[in-house]
């Protein structure tokens, strides 16, 4: 199965077959070992072919909003038709994973660089993108600074460092620490495809995001769709952490059970009392409902969704309120306090939380934080409110019977010490 | 007639100075987010345009008119540059200022959806200069600056804009004071 | 056409700049009320469009009044394509 058409020109290199694709170079994977391993990719300007073959794999963003990767670009690429005055595109990989359960991207970045860079790279000839940029953390810069200096066809990539704050990653923050060097989200009434850096068109894809399309260039959204299923197809990165296990980074198949991943990472399901997926904006999984798909459509009823493919992990004698408590107080500091519901309704959100996981208190606490955390939705420049109210909001229905303890004034995992 | 236009010019002046007194405090108070009884917040905030706008309109009367009175020594130049006049050059330069200042805070008042709020706002901020200015122009300049009536009125306008002033950086200034405390911005 | 009787316009809330001083929910006390710190909240309508709150049209007059006097320049009105 290769990809044909004029984006890309068919590979002779045999693709990764089975889950393990956006490691098969091995670890800290060179250039050479690179095009060993997936071949080499010829870039062609524009033309419908890799574009096609976006849309026939169905990949969505890995950043945490799970955008189609192929809507994104036909938008970026219909701002640019669409101008009176012509302005080439903008793309940005962005690897800031502000996100602190998460540390995929930066696996990613250090042990395939070159996959990030190719995807940089196809995406911005599928757009005609004249400047591209690569956001990351510090600690991948080195790997990616040498990854650069590896290959001649990176001179117009811009290597960035991203600040280690949990917003910097959010799209408009990203693309205004480029511009202006602060890592702050901006107002918006337009979306960054159509007036992004420098009123550009721009294109801000996760760094997973932009592997993934590395890999259907070569050999085809059909292969891709090998692994997973429907509108979560292809593989993803996960990071299994919490619990006292050591963080680790795994790639699984869309379709894949959260028991299976944690069982692949090594950890027994019954330490484990609570999973909260997608990161801190993410939703609280009981231990009885951990069979269910790390995927859009199954994790929708519980209101969550796979986000940046955090796992983060409760052991059997933590108490999910406490620890959501801390993760609320966390997530309200790391406001940028520009606007005044995340500044104060936050604060007053984490104080909720830490009032009813400390015991002292009494039923409208609950009724008070589920009215706040509602209150919240919508009501910022960025989402961190709404993640913020979602994660609360899912701590007091996951943990509902704890809460009931803690509010007859006894919790009953800490206690038990 | 001079004699007519050297009375309004006086007259104008105090004028301008009642109602730029009136619309400092009624910025504050708009400043502060609190309605007044029988007033929202959106009147409050129009009459303080309104009577800027009319404080401004006596300003430029009071200033025409001098150029046009022979007696009053005032060149067009002077309402620009300060401290050319040759009649009482420095009080009248410190009415100079304030035109000025006041010239500035009206065009970016009036200008400030196209200059945005930044710059409005720190152009407002002049209004705390210019104010204070104006009043001791109005004393050292005109005629019946030291008259008791005339310093009666200026009193009572000072202890206006200054109570305002130190109500306006008191720590319960704002409506949500309470609400938001411990959490800067 | 009479489905153009709606409005594809929407007030937008600039939150980055708006320092809740609730003059905006005077004027259309329909559509914005305030909460506990002063900012504004949509009363009607998804959560998710709180940052773009529909605006009927004949509400437009007092959104462009909301608009013109917001002390902070934090809201414009944004008519959808
Ligand atoms: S919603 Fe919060 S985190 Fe987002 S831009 Fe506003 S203040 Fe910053
Ligand atoms: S008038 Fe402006 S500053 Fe005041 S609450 Fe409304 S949007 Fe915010």
């Amino acid at each position: 199965m290769t990809a044909t058409g004029s984006g890309t020109v068919p590979n002779p290199t045999s693709a990764p077959e089975g889950p393990v694709r956006l490691f098969a170079a091995g670890a800290d994977a060179g250039y050479s070992a690179h095009r060993e391993t997936y071949g080499h990719l010829e870039i062609v300007k524009g033309g419908p072919g890799l574009r096609a073959e976006l849309e026939r794999s169905g990949l969505e963003g890995r950043g945490g909003a799970g955008f189609s990767t192929a809507r994104k670009i036909d938008a970026a690429r219909q701002s640019v038709s669409d101008r009176m005055f012509p302005a080439s595109a903008v793309v940005i990989a962005n690897g800031a994973e502000g996100e602190p359960r998460s540390i995929k991207d930066s696996t990613l970045l250090r042990h395939s660089p070159h996959l990030v860079i190719d995807g940089l790279l196809a995406t911005a000839a599928l757009v005609g993108a004249s400047r591209m940029y690569l956001y990351s953390s510090p600690e991948s810069l080195g790997a990616l600074r040498s990854a650069l200096a590896e290959r001649r066809d990176t001179r117009r990539i811009t290597l960035v460092q991203a600040k280690e704050t949990f917003i910097s990653g959010e799209a408009s923050a990203v693309v205004n620490a480029i511009e202006n060097g602060i890592a702050l989200p901006t107002d918006r009434t337009v979306r960054l495809t159509t007036s992004g850096l420098r009123a550009r068109p721009t294109l801000v894809h996760n760094v997973e995001t932009l592997a993934h399309v590395a890999l259907i260039a070569r050999f085809g959204g059909d292969w891709f769709r090998s692994e997973g299923v429907g509108g979560d197809a292809g593989t993803r990165l996960v990071t299994v952490s919490g619990a006292g296990q050591r963080e680790r980074v795994l790639e699984v198949p869309g379709d894949a059970r959260i028991s299976d991943i944690l069982e692949a990472a090594g950890v027994s399901t019954s330490v484990v009392s609570a999973v909260l997926v997608g990161g801190y904006h993410g939703t609280w999984i009981p231990a009885d409902d951990l069979s269910v798909v790390l995927s859009k459509a199954a994790l929708a009823p519980y209101g969550g969704r796979p986000g940046a493919g955090v796992l983060f992990l409760l052991a059997r004698d933590e108490c999910g309120l406490q620890v959501t408590a801390s993760i609320t107080r966390y997530l309200a500091e790391e406001s940028a306090g520009q606007c005044g519901p995340c500044l104060y309704g936050l604060d007053a959100l984490a104080t909720l939380m830490e009032r009813i996981a400390s015991g002292r208190g009494d039923h409208g606490l609950r009724r008070e934080a589920e009215r706040l955390g509602l209150s919240l939705i919508g009501r910022g420049s960025c989402h961190h409110p709404d993640g913020t109210a979602g994660l609360v909001q899912s701590a007091l229905s996951a943990f509902a019977s704890d809460v009931e303890a803690h509010l007859t004034g006894r919790c009953r995992r800490t206690a038990r010490v | 007639m001079s004699e007519a236009l050297w009375a309004f010019g006086r007259v104008s002046g105090a004028m301008s100075l009642l109602f730029f007194t009136a619309s400092v405090v009624l910025g504050i108070i708009t400043r502060s987010g609190r309605p007044l009884p029988g007033l929202p917040r959106f009147s409050i905030s129009l009459i303080h345009r309104n009577i800027a706008i009319l404080a401004s309109v006596f300003l430029v009367l009071h200033v025409v008119t001098l150029i046009l009175d022979p007696f009053a020594h005032l060149r067009i130049i002077d309402t620009f540059v300060p401290f050319l006049g040759s009649f009482k050059p420095f009080w009248q330069g410190l009415g100079t200022v304030a035109f000025d200042l006041i010239l500035a805070i009206v065009i970016t008042s009036l200008f400030r959806r196209w200059l945005g709020a930044r710059l409005f706002t720190a152009v407002h901020w002049f209004t705390y200069a210019m104010w204070p200015i104006a009043v001791v122009h109005s004393i050292g300049n005109g005629t019946n600056g030291t008259n008791k009536w005339f310093l009666l009125f200026v009193v009572i306008c000072g202890v206006s804009v200054v109570s305002a002033s130190i109500w306006r950086v008191s720590g319960r200034f704002l409506e949500v004071a309470e609400a938001r405390a411990g959490r800067a911005r | 056409m009479s489905a153009a009787k709606k409005s594809t316009s929407v007030l937008h809330i600039d939150w980055t700049k708006c320092d809740g001083r609730g003059l905006c929910a005077e004027l259309v006390p329909d559509l914005l009320g305030r909460d506990q710190w002063g900012y504004p909240i949509a009363l009607k309508g998804s959560p998710s469009a709180r940052s773009d709150i529909p605006l009927p049209s004949q509400r437009m007059d007092a959104a462009t009044d909301a608009v013109r006097l917001c002390p902070v320049l934090a809201l414009k009105i944004v008519r959808a394509s």
